[in-house]
């Protein structure tokens, strides 16, 4: 590749105690490329995730976010990569104790020191970009229904303008016209902002919808990376049973855990 | 399975070890957050509210009944010895070392410690912690800095408060039930009194106040696995905060009173 990655990594492992789930990923995602990750449900998507945001350290491996090391970061460096990275995450995760305008306009105040009215014209234009009126702003986030929570969710994600955007299954637990709208969202925000992203999902109507790549995660490796248009002919048996849904396959569901 | 009484009691040391290990770790942890800036003043003056003004009903009750059970007790007893005299300086003196603030601080470990075991519990499943981080935004500085520091300066008010309510109800039963004369009550009462009596229990109040919050926070902090685990951390909370409480107790009257 000529351009140099925005994030890169290479042999990223995570293990909870004798549970092995990320077990050496390597992963380039390009500016402003957008990057979907597939797999089963606890295949360690989300903890794949939250290595890159600095939520979680890998037990080995690499992260580079624009060039830079991030894996042994102190509190200041990794506050000044924190500030390039927006997340959606999977349930919201809205603080509850706070209005929805208060929500969107939390990182642009507590971190950036915004004024508060500032603030909040940048929260109700970031609502508006997510399709909700200035009024939604004064609710709390459990007056609001699942779809509602999702789009606040997001314009919070969006509120500092970000450079790279993670989401965390953004359409899991919608109906699908909800999930499609969520998606158009996604699509838009990201290239009005011109972000990098990376998703994960198990939707794969969601992963057409707003990859430019897919990579399928499966026994702690990403066994199969392409363009979105190679899906459908990948040459893999488990991609082809994942994205048809097949219980019959080399995929065997773990029922139990570990 | 047959485990020998030894690897049982060997494995629990262990634990607790590993337990103290992890909750002095996070106590330093958050001391040093809580000294840095930034400061979270909305955040500070809303716990102290929550822990302190919303407190006061519960504490109040819980000194009145104290200071007026007090009185009649030593009544019953003193009475034996024609020592009734004695009944006021009892009533304050116990009142100030060791009811008021050893009851305050339960009930508020009740009130309090769980409350916030919860709240921070539910925001650590639900992923609310991770989200402040991804705002840069520190869950140590925003979330229990605040606390701790709400516990350790509301508890000794609230402690202040209790001996004064609880040393009303000590009067009331004094002059209204067992014919006290009331300013002699009083004057027994402030004569006996020292500066060390009131003090040493505000100090414990603050040890107290800092040991509720942060076994609400640790264990809030630390939870996991949904809504069964965060009904654990509230439970941990009370009653480890309720257990130290009392072995602080101990230590710090040593400390002020053993000669
Ligand atoms: N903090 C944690 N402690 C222990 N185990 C964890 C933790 N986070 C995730 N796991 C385990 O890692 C596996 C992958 O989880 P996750 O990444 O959430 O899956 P998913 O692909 O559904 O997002 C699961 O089996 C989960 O139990
Ligand atoms: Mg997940």
């Amino acid at each position: 590749m000529s351009v140099p990655s925005k994030i890169s990594l290479r042999d990223v492992a995570k293990s909870f105690g004798p549970k092995k789930v990320l077990q050496g990923i390597d992963l380039d995602v390009a500016p402003g490329e957008s990057m979907v990750v597939i797999g089963g449900s606890g295949t360690g998507k989300s903890v794949l995730l939250k290595c890159i945001l600095g939520l979680m350290a890998p037990d080995r491996g690499s992260i580079c976010v624009d060039g830079e090391e991030t894996v042994a970061f102190n509190d200041r460096s990794r506050a000044r990569v924190m500030r390039k990275f927006g997340m959606l995450f999977q349930g919201g995760a809205l603080f509850d104790s706070l209005r929805v305008w208060e929500n969107v306009a939390f990182g642009p105040i507590q971190s950036d020191g915004m004024k508060a009215e500032e603030a909040r014209e940048v929260a109700v234009a970031k609502l508006g970009a997510v399709g909700l009126g200035p009024e939604i702003g004064e609710l709390f986030p459990s007056e609001l229904s699942g779809g509602m929570q999702k789009r606040v969710a997001l314009a919070r994600a969006i509120a500092r303008e970000p450079e790279i955007i993670f989401f965390d299954e953004p359409t899991t637990g919608l109906d699908p016209i909800m999930a499609d709208v969520i998606n158009d969202l996604i699509v838009k925000c990201v290239s009005d902002l011109g972000a990098t992203a990376v998703s994960i999902t198990h939707d794969m109507a969601s992963a057409r919808k707003i990859g430019h790549r897919i990579g399928m995660l499966y026994e702690g490796r990403l066994i199969w990376q392409g363009p979105v248009a190679d899906i459908d002919h990948s040459g893999n048996a488990h991609v082809d049973q994942f994205i048809h849904g097949r219980a019959e396959g080399p995929i065997r569901m773990q029922v139990r855990k570990l | 399975m047959n485990i020998p009484l030894l690897t049982v009691l060997g494995r629990m040391f262990l634990a607790f070890l590993e337990a103290t290990g992890a909750v002095t770790a996070f106590a330093f942890h958050a001391v040093r957050q809580a000294v840095q800036p930034p400061y979270y003043r909305r955040q500070i003056v809303s716990q102290i509210l929550e822990i302190g003004y919303y407190s006061l009903p519960v504490v109040g009750l819980t000194a009145i009944f104290t200071g007026m059970v007090l009185a009649l007790q030593s009544y019953t007893g003193f009475a034996r010895f024609s020592a009734e005299s004695a009944i006021p300086n009892v009533v304050v003196v116990s009142l100030t070392r060791e009811l008021g603030p050893v009851l305050a601080s339960l009930m508020v470990a009740g009130r309090i410690g769980a409350a916030i075991a919860a709240e921070i519990g539910t925001m650590r499943v639900t992923e609310q912690i991770d989200a402040l981080t991804t705002l840069s935004t520190d869950p140590f500085k925003y979330l229990v800095a605040p606390r701790l520091i709400a516990g350790i300066v509301t508890l000794p008010i609230l402690v202040f408060v209790a001996d004064i309510i609880g040393i009303l109800g000590g009067f009331l039963v004094g002059v209204y039930k067992l014919d006290f004369n009331d300013a002699a009550y009083l004057r027994n009462t402030i004569d006996f009194l020292q500066f060390q009596d009131v003090f040493s229990g505000l100090v414990k109040a603050a040890v107290f106040g800092f040991l509720i919050t942060l076994m609400g926070c640790y264990h809030g902090y630390t939870s996991k696995g949904g809504a069964q685990g965060v009904g654990m951390a509230t439970t941990n909370a009370v009653v480890s905060a309720s257990i130290l409480i009392f072995t602080f107790n101990y230590f710090i009257t040593e400390a002020f009173f053993a000669r």
